[in-house]
């Protein structure tokens, strides 16, 4: 009963696809989007630290520090973009952002 | 009754992985948005021990901190300030249910057949570290970012110092009725701005006129 790098990529992939649900049943929510993308770029991660492991490459961990980097970025300004929607709409639907009109 | 280490390994591995799992699928499905961050907390705790288990203990500690410390909390934030209408946000998640989750099962099923096919033969690292390397991950991640990626890390302070700057200027919000000085006005006003000197005719003259006026008014 040996754990194989297959393990751990089917486990990123469940991941994935659990969020890609997320994104489609909360497609109003923007708050539950945003953990959504969260949590793919987990996934993302997951598998960059196998491959780092099985193939004995420290490089797979450095990309995922930058990774852990850019997604804290993304957060903050993106629940900064929430905050500036909600004062200004009263509210977060995905589907009441339709005010940019060409 | 003895365990191998695989098989303690094993058990360990899919303890984290299911919990991960279920965390992930209440993340997505939770009625209440504050429920569903504390279920990321939990997500990303398994995650940390998954990395705990694949030897990269300095960034499964930087999950935690990072993640739970820092970026859920900024998340719990933000959904106890907002007021949320919820039976809004979630008026057809029903309808969606059975073929969102096809479609995850459709993913899944897809991705998980070509990597097994393609990866469940490497059971052992088939380069292992070296003895340096796997004895102190921080010493050699360390080594990796300060040396041969140096200037990605120079990028990433930057893209920080950005993330705040912009985190700040999109919420600051001055109150229109806030009764600050503004010391710049106060420094650069002249005595023209503050003092009006206008020519009118002496007091003297001014009594005799009004005299005049009132004599002229009685004839």
């Amino acid at each position: 009963m040996t754990i194989t790098l297959a393990h751990y990529l089917v486990l990123s992939a469940i991941l994935f696809a659990t969020s890609v649900v997320g994104i489609f049943l909360n497609r109003r929510n923007l708050i539950i989007l945003l953990m959504a993308i969260e949590l793919m770029l987990l996934s993302v991660n997951i598998n960059f630290i196998a491959f780092s492991h099985f193939l004995g490459d420290m490089a797979g961990q450095v990309f995922v520090f930058f990774i852990l980097t850019v997604a804290a970025a993304e957060a903050a300004i993106g629940l900064a973009i929430l905050i500036v929607l909600f004062r200004k709409l009263d509210t977060i639907n995905a589907e009441d952002l339709d005010r940019l009109k060409g | 009754m003895t365990f191998d280490p695989s098989t303690i390994f094993a058990i360990f591995f899919y303890a984290f992985a299911g919990l991960l799992v279920i965390a992930a699928l209440r993340v997505v499905t939770a009625p209440n948005p504050v429920h569903a961050a504390l279920f990321l907390v939990l997500a990303f705790f398994c995650a940390s021990g998954i990395w705990m288990l694949l030897q990269a203990e300095f960034l499964s500690l930087a999950l935690i901190l990072v993640y739970v410390g820092a970026v859920m909390v900024l998340f719990l934030f933000v959904v106890m300030m907002l007021d949320l209408d919820l039976a809004h946000l979630r008026r057809d998640f029903k309808k969606y249910l059975p073929v969102a989750f096809l479609m995850g099962a459709v993913i899944v099923l897809e991705l998980a057949v070509v990597l097994i096919r393609s990866f469940i033969g490497t059971r052992a690292p088939v380069h292992a570290m070296s003895e340096e390397l796997a004895s102190n991950n921080t010493h050699a991640l360390g080594k990796l970012i300060f040396v041969n990626y140096v200037y990605a890390f120079e990028v990433a302070g930057v893209i920080l110092l950005v993330a705040i700057i912009a985190a700040v200027a999109l919420t600051l919000r001055r109150r229109k009725d806030s009764k600050t000085q503004n010391i710049a006005d106060q420094v650069a006003v002249k005595a023209s701005d503050r003092l009006r000197i206008v020519s009118m005719p002496s007091e003297m003259d001014a009594k005799q006129d009004a005299e005049q006026n009132r004599r002229g008014r009685k004839e």
